[in-house]
């Protein structure tokens, strides 16, 4: 049987990486592997998962310096020479081992106005918004976001500039700046405007690269200055 | 700083960098052009002197410099340094205005007669 090496990082903020020997299984993805340890090896060890699926984004880790979601991640893909690294998401303060506290992430999102303004109430019929519509094709494009942070944890723009919104937030807030049922448009571009917004993306596409769904944050963040910018010179924002 | 103000300072550094990548274009080509068979200064100075045209050209792409680099110089300081507040904003206006006053001294130098 073939063994996998693998060094997990143990501790929070700081810490050291841990060798660990693996089974090696045929189909078998990161995910497994950190689940392998934590129940056969070392209890102790804290990380994150619920779906297994790709569905829910909660179990993203650093692979090999790389951000990845790990239940979809084929060891096979990441494995070099029979050795794999884990380490916790970056740009995220680290609670223990492969768990990091996401608040700052999901606030951001409240930050980028990232809930819908309802305008009609229940008496209401409901809105009819043609698929092929410039406005929901833009949103389509960003809507399937998971809420993984891989975008963010790969983001420079994070690591130099903490009080940036990242991509996440911004891409969430781009559908709904399309979304014909909002009501809050100008307040939302006003949020997501500036040093702290969308104006500080340098389009290194990081987001775009490494978003396991394929989503391109990049380009939403371009849609949002696009639209600040017109609002800006329409005197709205 | 307000985020409208943000905003306009990204519009003015992508209005500004539109210019600059037309004048840039011209400037290389005309000089390619012009160094064919070899030039002066005295001839260079022929042509520019009592020169509308070049003193309008050379003169908007020093404006579109002096507006176009303090901005960007202003992301690398917040980013890089950690620099933010008034004593930047107070700086990157003296980058503006050396380079604005620099500049348009030089355009001043080749047509003044």
């Amino acid at each position: 049987m073939t063994t996998l090496q693998v060094d997990v990082w143990r501790g929070a903020q700081s810490g050291r990486y841990q060798r660990f020997e693996v089974p090696r299984e045929a189909n078998q993805t990161v995910l497994d592997v950190v689940t392998y340890i934590q129940r056969r090896l070392d209890a102790t060890l804290a990380y994150r998962f619920a779906c297994r699926v790709g569905m829910c984004g909660s179990c993203a880790m650093t692979v090999n310096g790389v951000a990845r979601w790990t239940c979809r991640t084929h060891v096979s893909k990441v494995a070099h020479g029979g050795r794999v690294e884990i380490g916790p998401l970056a740009n995220l303060p680290v609670i223990k081992d492969l768990a990091t506290d996401m608040r700052e992430f999901f606030d951001k999102w409240a930050r980028a106005k990232g809930s819908l303004a309802p305008t009609a109430t229940r008496r209401d019929d409901f809105a009819r918004v043609p698929p092929d519509s410039p406005a929901r094709a833009a949103a389509t494009a960003g809507i399937e976001c998971i809420g993984c942070g891989v975008c963010y944890a790969s983001c420079d723009v994070v690591a130099w500039n903490p009080d940036y919104l990242g991509p996440a937030a911004l891409n969430r807030a781009w559908t709904l700046a399309n979304d014909v049922r909002d009501g809050a448009r100008v307040e939302r571009l006003r949020a997501v405007a500036g040093d702290a917004g969308c104006h500080a993306c340098h389009t290194h596409m990081s987001c775009t690269e490494r978003c396991p769904k394929a989503i391109a944050p990049t380009a939403s963040i371009a849609g949002l200055k696009r639209a600040t910018a017109l609002a800006a010179l329409k005197g709205e924002l | 700083m307000t985020a409208r103000t943000q905003t306009n300072l990204w519009i003015a550094q992508r209005a500004s960098a539109a210019v600059l990548a037309l004048c840039v274009v011209v400037h290389l080509v005309v000089i390619v052009y012009a160094m064919r068979g070899g030039l002066s200064a005295a001839e260079i100075l022929g042509r520019t002197r009592g020169n509308f045209g070049w003193l309008a050209f050379y003169g908007v792409f020093v404006l579109a410099a002096a507006v176009h680099a303090p901005i960007g110089l202003r992301a690398i300081a917040m980013e890089w340094l950690g620099w933010r507040g008034r004593s930047l904003s107070i700086a990157l206006h003296l980058v503006a205005l050396a380079l604005a006053v620099l500049g348009l001294r030089a355009v001043w130098a080749v047509f003044a007669p």
